[in-house]
């Protein structure tokens, strides 16, 4: 399978990344270079065989279902590039 | 007391014991080599104060006697290690001036046993590339050169600072990741030892992560013995990391000596390539022949989805950082960059704080993710990547006990002279390495030889899940018949 221009753009929408037109050809063309390379999976015979979901052999740990952390707030928005408070300022969502 | 660089961390241990000299002379010696090697851009960022305020500390503790097995030692740490108070940013623009409130639990456990941190060292962007060359503070150099050549080549990647650093007698030893082979590529391209423990034996909380299911930390070290001192503090269960294993740390530098008689080796026949240089195909005979020697037994084993691997890695790695890098917003941390509305913003933060390799890889990762194409590209490889660890969990069924292969299929390069056409012939570079993560095992490269034109080459030990200790046993006696392998200094 090859990706074509539209879907470079789509793509690069999904991903929130901005790609401007003269950068599309050339991200086409690596995107497309790397999907040749997957395409021998397509040889490989998986009829019947569980897709892996974890590598080691081990149950899902589960913890305590308490609180245990908290009241963190001046370091949570220690790194925020614009914050009031311990609030974190985005640009307006909801009109 | 510049000549305290070229200890080992055993013999440097002994010193402070001994009281030979102190950690703050210790630390002060190799502070002045990072200082002379600026070149090598191995560090991003250099941290004396803080490093000799715990020498200091350190160094009391070891006058009361109460010091721990790594007291006084200089280390290395990774930027993709979380250090609290320290700019952490996995060398990429988009953490910016990134500094955490929190320590990772790796480094908190080397600090607990009295390791002093010397600074944050280079590494690819998210420690995604093959040759440091994709960090946005610029390449690293490679100590080793080519003989009668002054063309800098790269140390590997991604862990391409730490290697580099640990093997110019920078630090003692280094933290380091692999997800595909970032710690034993870069061990083989510099001469240093580097194992990647069992996906587990150490936790991931506090580490930026790149593809949660295959990245695991270990160290880079200039001897197995060093390497098994410093795994014996960066392992161990946290109950901060759900995919961290409660299991017992056995004391790995015990298994440093240890007798490999009777111990099955397999050679895999699919790690035969075509095209393979002789000097590898050399190098791995003769490996062979060491651990025969020793009393090993070897026997030919076949991995017949070997090939896949790699494929299969360039599915699930980036399907893996795609999701955890969407956590990049430009709200909560690091860069910003504005624009009409928030999807503008995000989108153009994440075009400017990215770089080149990782926006492809996320959008690669997010491609087959995606609606329509997740069973054919997705689901297909994690049905492969059952096939290669069955393909392991078979050979070890057969009474094998490691496997030998090469680390690399060749040794380091120039700066710039690969992947800039085609992505994927950067990629090649971990087609020995990428299948033990894809099966979650631990595998170790150690200094091996040289080639024709003196550059070091290494071999790698895969072994069964949690066994490193047969892994330190087998590469000490590579290490005892190749012996040390340290480069001139041209810096």
């Amino acid at each position: 399978m090859s990706v074509d221009a539209a879907t470079v753009r789509r793509i690069a929408h999904l991903a929130r990344i901005a790609v401007s037109e003269d950068e599309v050809p050339h991200l086409q063309g690596e995107l497309n270079a790397m999907l040749a390379f997957v395409e021998q999976l397509s040889e490989v015979n998986v009829e019947g065989v569980e897709p892996m979901t974890s590598v080691t052999p081990m149950q899902m740990k589960k913890r305590q279902d308490v609180v245990n952390d908290g009241e963190i707030a001046d370091d949570i928005v220690a790194n925020a590039p614009a914050t009031e408070g311990h609030f974190f300022l985005v640009p307006k969502v909801v009109e | 007391m510049t000549d305290l660089t070229s200890l080992t961390l055993a013999e440097a241990r002994k010193g402070l014991a001994d009281k030979t000299f102190t950690s703050l002379e210790l630390t002060d010696a190799h502070l002045s080599a990072i200082e002379a090697a600026r070149v090598l851009n191995a560090f991003v960022l250099e941290t004396p104060d803080q490093a000799r305020d715990m020498a200091k500390a350190v160094d009391e503790k070891i006058a009361k006697g109460n010091a721990g097995p790594l007291a006084g030692i200089p280390l290395g740490i990774k930027d993709l290690f979380a250090t609290k108070g320290v700019r952490t940013t996995a060398c990429s623009k988009i953490l910016g001036n990134f500094v955490p409130t929190y320590e990772s639990t790796i480094t908190s456990q080397l600090w607990r046993d009295g390791a002093v941190m010397l600074g944050k060292l280079n590494n690819d962007e998210f420690a995604m590339g093959s040759a440091n060359e994709t960090s946005c503070f610029g390449p690293v150099g490679n100590p080793w050169r080519r003989d009668g050549s002054n063309t800098t080549l790269v140390p590997g990647g991604s862990s391409g600072g730490s290697a580099s650093a640990v093997a110019a007698l920078l630090c003692m030893g280094a933290t380091a990741t692999d997800t595909g082979g970032s710690i034993r590529q870069p061990a083989a391209f510099t001469a240093t030892v580097g194992i990647k423990p069992t996906y587990g034996r150490c936790s991931r909380w506090g580490i930026v992560a790149f593809a949660s299911s295959l990245d695991q930390a270990g160290p880079i070290a200039r001897s197995t013995r060093d390497a098994a001192m410093l795994l014996r503090s960066m392992a161990g269960h946290d109950p901060k990391d759900t995919t961290s294993v409660d299991v017992a740390v056995p004391d790995y530098e015990a298994a440093i000596g240890r007798s490999v008689k009777g111990l099955r080796i397999g050679i895999p026949k699919e790690y035969r390539l075509d095209g393979m240089p002789a000097e590898i195909e050399k190098l791995w005979s003769e490996g062979a022949a060491w651990l025969k020697a020793a009393g090993a037994e070897l026997v030919e084993v076949s991995l017949p989805h070997t090939k896949y691997a790699l494929p299969a890695y360039y599915i699930v790695a980036p399907a893996e950082a795609s999701s955890n890098l969407a956590r990049y917003d430009g709200v909560r941390y690091g860069l910003r960059e504005q624009g009409r509305n928030i999807i503008e913003q995000y989108e153009n933060t994440r075009a400017e704080g990215f770089g080149a390799e990782v926006r492809r890889r996320v959008m690669i990762g997010t491609y087959v993710l995606s609606a329509g194409y997740y069973d054919a590209y997705y689901l297909r490889a994690q049905k492969v990547r059952t096939l290669i660890k069955k393909d392991f969990e078979d050979c070890f069924a057969k009474g094998v006990n490691a496997i030998l292969t090469p680390a690399t299929p060749s040794a380091a390069f120039g700066i710039g002279e690969k992947g800039g056409a085609d992505p994927v012939e950067m990629y090649l570079n971990d087609i020995f390495t990428v299948t033990v993560n894809m099966a979650g095992l631990p595998g170790i490269a150690v200094p091996a030889g040289k080639d024709a034109q003196g550059l070091p080459l290494g071999l790698q030990l895969i072994g069964r899940p949690f066994d490193e200790e047969t892994l330190f046993s087998l590469g000490e006696v590579i290490e005892q018949a190749a012996g040390r392998f340290t480069p001139a200094r041209w810096w």
